[in-house]
């Protein structure tokens, strides 16, 4: 008995062990997005067969075949143009395109997302330069800042994105074509959240450090670097995770009407074209994980910068 | 450089001395100062509506590239039937439908998810993280699963609109104090109750922020959507083959119907926010 317990006490422990680390799994964010992502898979299944049924179901009755149940659910998971793509046809088509086809082809996801990245990454940089110099503008001019800003606000009423086509067209009509015009679709989304975040970021020192800064005699360039612009950072880098996303979807509709050319927009468009499903769905997932990267990145930028300015983790 | 162009730039550093006068003034009383406030962007705006026409007329752009803000409106006042049932057809079915479906389906999972905290710490990355998605990309589905009229371009709203309001009030359902709670709990009011007449209104500024954010998602989303197939009717159907028949002030005459009922969207939206959390520090204050 006591022996037993004694080689059973290790086990315990270890068992111990494994239950606090499901416990911090459970505490923290993992565990339940995992879980909510696995339902969101199976629903996703069942969905597959829940819509894909009727039209298997009406091939099966034109060729008189037998079937089953599992027939059913096997055959509604493999169609070539199925109402919804099963997820693990999705996944194939991605494996596909991005692994088995040379980078360089025209059926490459690499290479259309490459373009449509490439774009996106041009927009983004020209906004946010632009959303910092507008903000610099509004902050040190009191003319600006009272006429100028309600025009910012009101520039994005006009759904740009519904004049996507317009501008691509009229910009090719005079030669410029590329990435220019799909660059300046997402510099004029993706400004509006840098002026907006960069304002207020400029604004955020408190009067007694500006005081001190005028006991110092400082300039207003040597305010501006040193009192300012690091205290305006933390804004700029959550405007700039709005930003980039919204160039990415900027872009990616930017290239909706250039005749389907190249790029995810276009993927999606040709796919709904021909009614290519499962190529609409791995254009999105590629859209998707181009956005959590981009995302990404910027956090990653943030946690660099702010480490470098003394800030403790 | 010819008389037109230089009208237009006399006329702007005009307006630009006018405006540096105004936000000088040092305005006692608050109508002067709100007709001030009032008065600069709309000198703003007028100005660039003045250089936009003399320079477009006086460099001879040609209309095909930048029509003139006066050929526009002049295409607003002919085409007036036209933009009426484009209007109907995006804005009254696809974008208000599509808007009250997402934002209530949004508000009701959030109620629904706020009572169980895992769920809500798996939903809540989970949403943030499609918010920043291109949402847009869906619409090519939808189109197929929906058909080309307007329910497609509904769907297509309902799902860009649920997730930033469900993220949003879920936050907002967490805003209230602790110590508002145990006071609800104090009165032994029940999770109806506390919902109802503490967690709710706290979380007002909150959907009110999903409210307003969701109503340029909307329409975007709409007008994108019909890019992928409509039938003859709709302001991104209108845009999309105006722009091939190279009729660009038609396209405008679209954008400024948009941009205005936009706008107004928006401000209707602010306009009840600020009625029912006039309780809040960023109302109160002015």
């Amino acid at each position: 008995m006591t022996a037993s317990a004694r080689i059973a006490a290790p086990a315990e422990a270890g068992a111990a062990a494994g239950t606090s680390a499901l416990r911090k799994l459970a505490e923290g964010n993992t565990l339940p997005v995992l879980i909510v992502v696995a339902a969101i898979v199976a629903i996703w299944y069942g969905f597959t067969v829940y819509l894909n049924a009727p039209w298997q179901l009406d091939t099966y009755r034109r060729a008189g075949a037998e079937w089953t149940a599992v027939d059913l659910v096997r055959d509604t998971m493999a169609q070539e143009r199925p109402v919804l793509p099963a997820p693990h046809q999705v996944v194939a088509e991605l494996w596909k395109t991005t692994v088995d086809v040379r980078p360089t082809s025209n059926r490459s996801l690499l290479k259309h997302a490459w373009i449509t990245l490439s774009s996106t990454l041009l927009g983004f940089a020209i906004g946010t330069t632009l959303g910092v110099l507008l903000a610099v503008g509004i902050v040190h001019n009191r003319a600006m800042d009272k006429s100028v800003m309600p025009w910012v606000i009101a520039s994005q009423t006009i759904p740009i994105l519904a004049v996507a086509p317009m501008i691509i067209v009229v910009l090719n009509a005079v030669g410029v074509s590329g990435l220019l015009p799909k660059a300046l679709i997402s510099t004029y989304l993706s400004f509006f959240p840098v002026v907006v975040g960069m304002v207020k970021g400029f604004r955020s020192p408190e009067i007694i450090q500006l005081d001190l800064m005028r006991t110092y005699n400082a300039s207003g360039a040597q305010t501006f670097w040193k009192l300012r612009w690091p205290s305006a950072l933390p804004y700029l880098f959550t405007s700039m995770k709005v930003a980039v996303a919204i160039s990415l979807v900027g872009a990616i509709v930017g290239e909706l009407p250039t005749g389907a050319v190249a790029g995810l927009g276009a993927r999606l468009l040709a796919g709904s074209y021909y009614g290519q499903t499962v190529q609409i769905w791995a254009a999105l997932f590629m859209a998707a994980a181009l956005a959590a990267v981009l995302v990404a990145l910027v956090g990653v930028a943030q946690r660099l910068v702010t480490r470098r300015m003394g800030a403790r983790p | 450089m010819n008389l037109t162009v230089a009208g237009a730039l006399a006329f702007w550093a005009a307006a630009w001395v006018l405006n540096e006068r105004l936000v000088r003034l040092d305005a006692r009383t608050v109508p002067a100062r709100r007709a001030i406030g009032l008065l600069v962007p709309a000198i703003f705006g007028l100005t660039l509506l003045v250089v936009w026409e003399g320079l477009v007329r006086g460099l001879g752009v040609p209309t095909i590239l930048l029509p003139p803000p006066s050929m526009i409106w002049s295409r607003i006042l002919n085409s007036l039937p036209t933009l009426w049932a484009d209007f109907q057809q995006t804005f009254l079915k696809a974008v208000l439908i599509g808007y009250a479906l997402g934002c209530g389906s949004g508000f009701l999972a959030a109620i629904a998810v706020d009572r169980s905290p895992f769920l809500k710490r798996g939903l809540l990355p989970l949403g943030n993280f499609v918010s920043a998605l291109p949402i847009i990309g869906i619409a090519p589905i939808m189109v197929m699963w929906f058909g080309f009229d307007w329910p497609s371009k509904a769907a297509v709203v309902v799902v860009m609109t649920f997730f930033p309001m469900l993220v949003n009030t879920v936050e907002g359902l967490n805003a209230s104090s602790a110590i508002d709670c145990d006071l609800m709990r104090t009165y032994a009011a029940t999770y109806w109750q506390t919902l109802f007449k503490l967690r709710l209104p706290a979380a007002a500024p909150f959907i009110f922020n999903a409210l307003k954010i969701n109503s340029t998602l909307a329409l975007i989303g709409a007008i994108v959507a019909e890019f992928f197939g409509t039938p003859i009717v709709g302001m991104g159907f209108r845009i999309s083959t105006e722009v091939g028949r190279m009729n660009i002030d038609m396209v405008w005459a679209e954008i400024a119907v948009a941009a205005l009922a936009g706008s107004l969207f928006y401000g209707i939206v602010a306009l009840i926010e600020r009625a029912v959390t006039f309780w809040h520090p960023s109302v109160r204050g002015g």
